[in-house]
């Protein structure tokens, strides 16, 4: 044993309870309608408690069926917690209770909710496998655990635009994981291990150049598609609108960056390592998914599929700050990362709530909502300021750290491009805000109400984290959340040594 | 040579997604990408002239095929066998909603 404190042994348990309790919903949903209620958001619950337990650990490494390394090689899968995972965790974990609380009362309109508690609990599971496991090949499992929970979740309402969107999206994604997996192969067949620290020592003394660059741009394809970044992210707005609203939530707010964004920087930040060309690239793709998201989202008269747009270009940010590899850059990605989670899925509960309560998402039927809907208004108004990026809501301040890292590192044209971005942001939720909730209210929608308590308690919680969770870039707050995910990032293969002297 | 063949299959895979316009026909291309890839991890376990890795004796010293791939694969295959069990699903609920496996005739959504 190299370290012997009892908190490792928590690491699977993340992974395994939400399992268990998907299987244990389905066992027990003939007892009573509201036993998978409870026990989904019970679970959820403790997963909170458990990851918030978490802080302000060092790196930890739990070997999955104690399976001890053999001359110092790894032999078993191994779970693996750094600052970067935890700071995933707490994105998956937050989101996803604060959806369930959502879905108590917005999924009663579906007829078989233990079935839709039993895929969300699945979905938690692969992710929260995805960014815990030190494995890569572990990784495609709970990638594709998650990538087929989500596929079905898609196709939850059985329509056939549902539908639609769903095969759509399961075509791009089996060929994403095709590529994810061909890049598996490659490295396996130039290492001859599967543990992501053991690549990385083994890459360290070969020089083979050709191979790596060619999975660089495998695991850049597939990822991509899974992330939606620009030249891949078709499928997104098809699907992401059309789950129910709380999925909508979870997917663009969570999946995109749990199986997208986080194991592409995770593999070429702490396994192969970044090549100058690479990071450029990378920049390239993000400054035109920031741009031309926020364009396709201008000519959108959809709620949700306006939404959808701003999360390709939001995620832009995202990777805009990571790529450019400077400490304030990777601060900024990872800050905008936690708030993208927060106020995305904000917007996405509150288009849930629109739907719920007038039955359209069409901007030019609504109008004049803020009367009705107090409390989805005011949140929306909240989450539309937060995202584009007005002061003191957080959108602001990881906007700012990116821009002033762009500007930091030379990139004056992409600092430029940011704010312009950001402006564009401003401009298409002000669309928003005029035709849906101020304005008018239509003669069609005289009699809705607001929607039950549930929804209303969650989307205020949300709306509460976009106004205070600028205070987390003050010091004290900012050692415990962000500074241990951004080491990670900048310690590159430091990340080698720790895992392996565990 | 049959890695070559590998590198096609995977390719034919690929373009029939991307051409044909059959909803079961792009399921199909799906499955032939996978299955290239399947028989890639194998090959890549591959020794010639190599013994099953059944060890029965600490001293004896063989050439070993190594066992990892396959263990890979099992796991690859049944990954994909979910994911096509779930895609023809759908395309049996598309073809009741649609009356068609067209995919030019199925695009509700775009924009």
């Amino acid at each position: 044993m190299g370290s012997s404190s009892i908190t490792q042994y928590l690491l699977p348990v993340l992974v395994v309870l939400p399992l268990g309790g998907a299987l244990l919903i389905q066992l027990l949903k003939k007892v009573s309608k509201l036993i998978s209620d409870i026990i989904a958001n019970f679970i959820l619950v403790v997963l909170v408690v458990l990851v918030f337990s978490l802080l302000n650990n060092p790196v930890l490494v739990y070997k999955v069926g104690g399976w001890m390394p053999v001359k110092g090689i790894p032999v078993g899968i191994y779970l693996v917690l750094d600052g970067l995972s935890l700071l995933l965790l707490i994105i998956i974990n937050m989101i996803g209770l604060i959806s369930l609380i959502f879905s108590i009362s917005y999924m009663n309109k579906f007829t078989n909710k233990p079935l839709y508690y039993t895929l969300f609990l699945l979905m938690i599971t692969g992710m929260n496998g995805v960014v815990l496991s030190g494995d890569l090949f572990n990784i495609y499992v709970f990638l594709e655990v998650a990538a087929i929970a989500s596929y079905s979740l898609v196709a939850f309402g059985t329509e056939a635009d549902e539908l639609e969107a769903s095969f759509k999206y399961q075509v791009m994604g089996t060929v994403a994981s095709a590529f994810i997996l061909l890049g598996i192969i490659i490295i396996y067949s130039i290492t001859g291990t599967l543990n992501l620290a053991d690549i990385g020592r083994v890459l360290k003394d070969k020089a083979t150049e050709t191979p790596l660059i060619l999975t660089g741009i495998l695991f850049l394809v597939g990822f991509g598609l899974k992330g939606a970044m620009m030249p891949f992210h078709a499928w997104l707005p098809d699907a992401h609108p059309s789950a129910p609203a709380p999925i909508s939530a979870m997917l663009s707010g969570v999946l995109i960056k749990a199986i997208g964004i986080y194991v592409l920087v995770r593999i070429m930040f702490n396994v192969i390592g970044v090549t100058p060309i690479f990071s450029n690239m990378m920049l390239y793709i993000s400054a035109i998914s920031m741009t031309a998201g926020v364009f396709l989202a201008f000519a959108q008269w959809d709620f949700k599929r306006l939404l959808a747009y701003h999360s390709i270009s939001q995620m832009g940010y995202v990777m805009l700050g990571i790529w450019l590899m400077t400490p304030l850059g990777i601060l900024g990605g990872l800050f905008h990362m936690l708030n993208h989670s927060v106020f995305k899925s904000l917007l996405f509960l509150n288009s849930g709530a629109v739907v719920y309560g007038t039955g359209s998402r069409q901007l030019k039927r609504l109008g004049g909502l803020n009367q009705k809907m107090p409390v989805t208004g005011g949140t929306s108004l909240i989450a539309s300021m937060s995202i584009a990026g007005l002061p003191p809501f957080n959108g602001f301040w990881s906007k700012l750290i990116i821009i002033m890292a762009c500007i930091q590192s030379h990139h004056f044209f992409l600092a430029a491009l940011a704010v312009l971005v950001s402006i564009m942001t401003l401009v298409s939720f002000l669309k928003v805000q005029r035709y849906a909730f101020f304005g008018e209210l239509k003669q069609a929608s005289k009699d809705i109400k607001e929607v039950p308590f549930a929804m209303c308690f969650s989307m205020i919680l949300l709306a509460f984290l976009c106004t205070t969770m600028g205070v987390l870039l003050f010091p004290g707050a900012k050692e415990l959340f962000i500074d241990p995910a951004v080491n990670v990032l900048l310690n590159g293969k430091g990340y080698i040594s720790l895992v392996l002297s565990r | 040579m049959i890695y070559f063949l590998c590198g096609l299959l995977f390719l034919v895979g690929l373009s029939g997604i991307l051409l044909k316009r059959n909803l079961i026909k792009i399921i199909i291309s799906l499955t032939i990408i996978e299955y290239s890839l399947f028989m890639f991890l194998a090959l890549v376990g591959y020794k010639h002239k190599a013994v099953p890795p059944i060890i029965t004796s600490l001293t004896e010293k063989n050439n070993y095929v190594d066992p990892l791939p396959q263990a890979l694969v099992l796991t690859a295959i049944v990954i994909g066998l979910a994911t096509t069990a779930l895609l023809v699903a759908l395309a049996v609920r598309i073809y009741e909603k649609y009356g068609t496996f067209d995919i030019r005739e199925i695009r509700k959504l775009k924009g």
